[in-house]
């Protein structure tokens, strides 16, 4: 192919994936509700936005629910592959398929078979069981990113240390940990956006009024187009853009490369 | 290192929410009725109903479509990806990923104002002299979501093969006087097949199953396995039909997961965790 | 592991409301002035929880599986009766609803409550056809029209199993509760023999499809065609010459309630007047309160999309529980939408 017949086509692709959001972002700031006329500028539908109290609630909730979840999974999904690796034969492959049960399962088998639970031992649906639900699809993929730097290190690095004086806890702490934070991090990163990305687990294990965003803008979208969903999601795109600048920024790029490659 | 308490909570865990939930399914699925243990098979003969059937096919047929078509268009992309200096590369995949972390369900209703008779696609194609044709509740509409949703699936596992491709390959290929079509055909597409994999089953998996694509794009009258899944447990709540249903979309799905890891098992795992 | 249960725990607590009172309030999608809510929740200091359904047979199930634990539902005629014949409802206690004279006498002890035990109405209205005058030339006044092919694609039915079905039964001839498996079949071929016309099977989203003129006609219910007409100047509801479903919706407590004193509280608070009137200000369906109908403007309560008169109203029906039947239209209306 021809360096700019490639060029075309690149381009071409990323209009496709990025005009939908351009239009939103573009009608979040039209004075009128109509879509298919513009009216002008406004910031109306921002004004409505933060006084809406349930989608306000959504928002908060999909935060909570991802931050708690995705540390939650991030501990111990780590001490877990720890565990994991220690591991041998029949053990080993027995554990492992059920860590790749969540992360192969069709979601809509996950979110009703976890709602099904939660009715059947009457657990009261809401913030708890959308936070059991998200930790649970979360740690397959702590543990799988996980895993590879731990059988990257050196297994003497901790006699070494036991060695040299340190109990076992503090050779995990100080020595193992530090190793193999960039697969935690990484693991931390896809439990984070799974959690946020998700509707239909959450769709089927919420009850008692409890929404996430995607439910909110799901009960919303089925009333009918509404600016304030276009004035939300524009907030919603210019943070994820932001995040993905301070990661490549902060973090350096090998961790947000491979968080880039492995998710999903 | 000798720790295995630590493998406890972790696998306590799994075990309560997720072996024991599908197991609940399982139940529901072979058991008739309230009240009492009553062995039945009549929920999985009813999936086998012409009516159920037609719901069945045309998800696989979706689903499919829209894999043909994500696949269509990745392949290239990854290529191009693949091919373009470091320093660029990881730019371009940022601008990939960025619509990714925006809510499934926000990238699903971005379309569904574009897509209206009154919408800005149909405006667009007003500037040309098109007259005003139904986009949405179509199922166009339904592919064009699992498309938009899911090409980036397709994308990564090819990209992540194919830059781990061997150039020395490529060139030896071509010093043998291979041409470029035939050096792709018998060269870089073969070796790039763990990625393709990858990629349709991680397409199709989601399309297959997906509730929220088909009711918000294509109204309610394009029922998908999801849709029934749903409608079982949230509206008729025959937990019975429901699990059945889910039981068998997920042997399917599983099957159809172990056989590629299997064909795989050599290969270079594409971009399949 | 326990400590992100028991943390988890904490959290679901303290979004119960950590200490107030609260009420669950389940009711129809976009069906009460928000403000009212708010208001409520000052005056009684109780937090109210207020979740949203679609359709009354979602409601019913939710209920009848105790997934939520509702003190106040708003169930339609029909579905009163079914829930008080299996014994889903709590008797309301009169001496708690002292706003209840604010009530017509017409919409007291009607057939779905016979001796006024479970229910307080809400709202009540028609079903009907919704159509764009520009779009459509002819004059509307049979469901006949619905199955016309110069509107492919311009037509919306409504995604609720008993109204579609209902007028379908109409438009033949039949009794919108008819038990007849026969007639059932043939409403059952006539929904197929229309579905390549429809553009789509949907909910509350109408609304906003209609306003924005993205098709000619729908099945509307009365209320929501008053919304829509008072937004788009082209629009009109008429209720067909065959007849079609008059209903009313109506507050239970039901058996799942935890708070049946708030729940008495709500129903006598929705009962006042002022309520009352923002209520119908906001939805713009019409109320069962004559206090509030006194208090509307005259183009209103003359309108036949907001209150029928009793011609406008001649061969239409109430719906009844079809009890056993029910399982037939169920199949009927997944057929429709699946095949």
């Amino acid at each position: 192919m021809k360096p700019a017949l490639k060029k075309a086509y690149l381009w071409l692709v990323f209009t496709f994936l990025y005009a939908p959001i351009l239009v939103l972002v573009v009608f979040s700031f039209n004075a009128s509700k109509s879509r298919a006329s513009w009216e002008g500028l406004s910031l109306r539908w921002y004004i409505e936005l933060f006084q809406d109290k349930a989608i306000m609630t959504a928002l908060a909730n999909t935060v909570i629910i991802a931050v708690v979840s995705a540390v939650a999974a991030a501990i111990v999904g780590t001490v877990a592959a720890v565990g994991i690796h220690n591991l041998k034969g029949w053990k080993k492959s027995f554990i492992m398929n059920v860590t790749y049960l969540p992360v192969l399962n069709p979601d809509i088998v996950i979110g009703i078979s976890m709602m099904l639970l939660f009715i059947v031992v009457s657990f009261p649906r809401g913030l708890a069981s959308l936070i059991i639900a998200h930790i649970t699809f979360g740690l397959p993929y702590v543990v799988i990113s996980v895993l590879p730097k731990l059988a990257q290190l050196d297994p003497q690095i901790f006699d070494a240390a036991l060695d040299l004086g340190a109990t076992p806890r503090e050779a995990y702490m100080q020595v193992i940990l530090p190793q193999i934070m960039p697969g935690v991090f990484t693991g931390f990163l896809l439990a984070f956006t799974m959690s946020v990305d998700d509707f239909v687990v959450s769709f089927f294990v919420t009850g008692n009024g409890v929404a996430n965003l995607a439910i909110s803008i799901y009960s919303m979208a089925r009333r009918g187009i509404n600016p304030k969903i276009n004035a939300v999601l524009t907030l919603l795109f210019a943070a994820v853009a932001a995040m993905m600048y301070l990661i490549q920024k902060r973090m350096g790029k090998g961790v947000a490369k491979g968080a880039a490659e492995e998710l999903r | 290192m000798k720790r295995n308490w630590s493998l406890y909570p972790y696998v306590i865990w799994m075990v309560l929410f997720t072996i024991v939930p599908i197991l609940m399914v399982f139940y529901y699925s072979i058991t008739a009725g309230e009240g009492g243990f009553n062995l039945t098979l009549s929920h999985y003969a009813r999936v086998f109903e012409p009516l159920y059937l037609t719901v069945i096919w045309r998800s696989i047929r979706l689903a499919l479509i829209s894999t043909a078509v994500c696949f269509l268009m990745g392949y290239p992309v990854a290529m191009i990806l693949a091919n373009s200096p470091e320093k660029q590369q990881f730019s371009l995949i940022v601008l990939f990923v960025v619509p990714m972390w925006m809510n499934f369900l926000a990238r699903t209703y971005a379309w569904m104002s574009l897509l209206e008779t009154n919408g800005v696609v149909n405006m667009i194609l007003g500037l040309f002299g098109i007259r005003p044709i139904a986009m949405l509740y179509t199922s166009g509409a339904v592919v064009l979501g699992m498309v938009y949703n899911y090409l980036p699936f397709m994308v990564f596992p090819i990209y992540t093969v194919l830059r781990k491709l061997d150039p020395s390959l490529v060139e030896a290929a071509e010093d043998l006087g291979a041409n470029p079509a035939r050096t792709f055909l018998r060269v870089i597409f073969p070796l790039s097949l763990p990625g393709v994999l990858s990629g349709i089953t991680m397409v199709f998996m989601p399309s297959v199953t997906t509730f929220a694509i088909s009711q918000l794009l294509g109204g309610g009258q394009f029922t998908l396995i999801g849709n029934l899944i749903e409608q079982q447990y949230l509206r008729t709540y025959d937990w019975g039909f429901g699990s059945a249903l889910s039981i068998i979309l997920m042997v399917i799905i599983l099957i159809s997961m172990g056989l590629i890891s299997r064909s795989d098992a050599y290969g270079e795992g594409g971009g399949l965790l | 592991m326990c400590a992100v249960l028991a943390g988890s725990m904490l959290l679901s607590a303290a979004g119960c409301g950590g200490g107030r009172e609260t009420l669950n309030v389940f009711n129809w999608g976009d069906y009460i002035d928000p403000q009212v809510i708010k208001d409520f929740e000052r005056e009684y200091n109780i937090k109210v929880v207020y979740e949203e359904f679609d359709t009354n047979e979602d409601m019913y199930v939710k209920i009848d599986k105790g997934s939520g634990k509702y003190d106040i539902a708003v169930p339609s005629d029909y579905m009163i009766r079914r829930m008080a014949n299996e014994g889903m409802l709590i008797p309301i206690d009169w001496s708690k609803i002292t706003n209840y004279g604010n009530i017509e006498d017409r919409f007291k002890n009607l057939p779905y409550d016979e001796r006024n035990q479970y229910s307080v109405p809400y709202m009540w209205g028609t079903v009907g056809i919704l159509y764009n005058t520009a779009m459509v030339d002819e004059e509307v006044d049979s469901w006949d029209i619905l199955w016309d092919a110069k509107y492919e694609k311009k037509i919306f039915m409504i995604n609720s199993m008993r109204d579609s079905i209902g007028i379908t039964l109409k438009r033949l001839g039949y009794s919108l509760n008819t038990k007849n498996e026969g007639e059932i079949m043939a409403a059952r071929d006539a929904l197929l023999e229309q579905k390549p016309l429809v553009l789509s099977y949907v909910g509350d989203e109408m609304k906003d499809k209609m306003i924005g003129e993205e098709a000619a006609l729908a099945v509307f219910w009365s209320g929501d065609a008053a919304y829509c007409m008072s937004y788009n100047e082209d629009l009109d509801y008429v209720i067909p010459k065959e007849g079609s479903n008059i209903w009313v919706d109506a507050m239970v407590i039901p058996k799942t309630a935890q708070n049946i004193e708030a729940a008495h509280l709500f129903i006598d608070y929705m009962c006042r007047t002022e309520v009352g009137l923002a209520n119908v200000e906001y939805i713009e369906y019409a109320s069962p309160m004559w206090s509030v109908r006194e208090q509307l403007p005259e183009e209103l309560t003359e309108d036949i999309a907001f209150y029928p008169g009793e011609d406008d109203l001649e061969g239409s029906e109430v719906f009844e529980d079809l009890s056993d039947t029910l399982a037939i239209y169920d199949r009927v209306w997944t057929e429709v939408l699946a095949r």
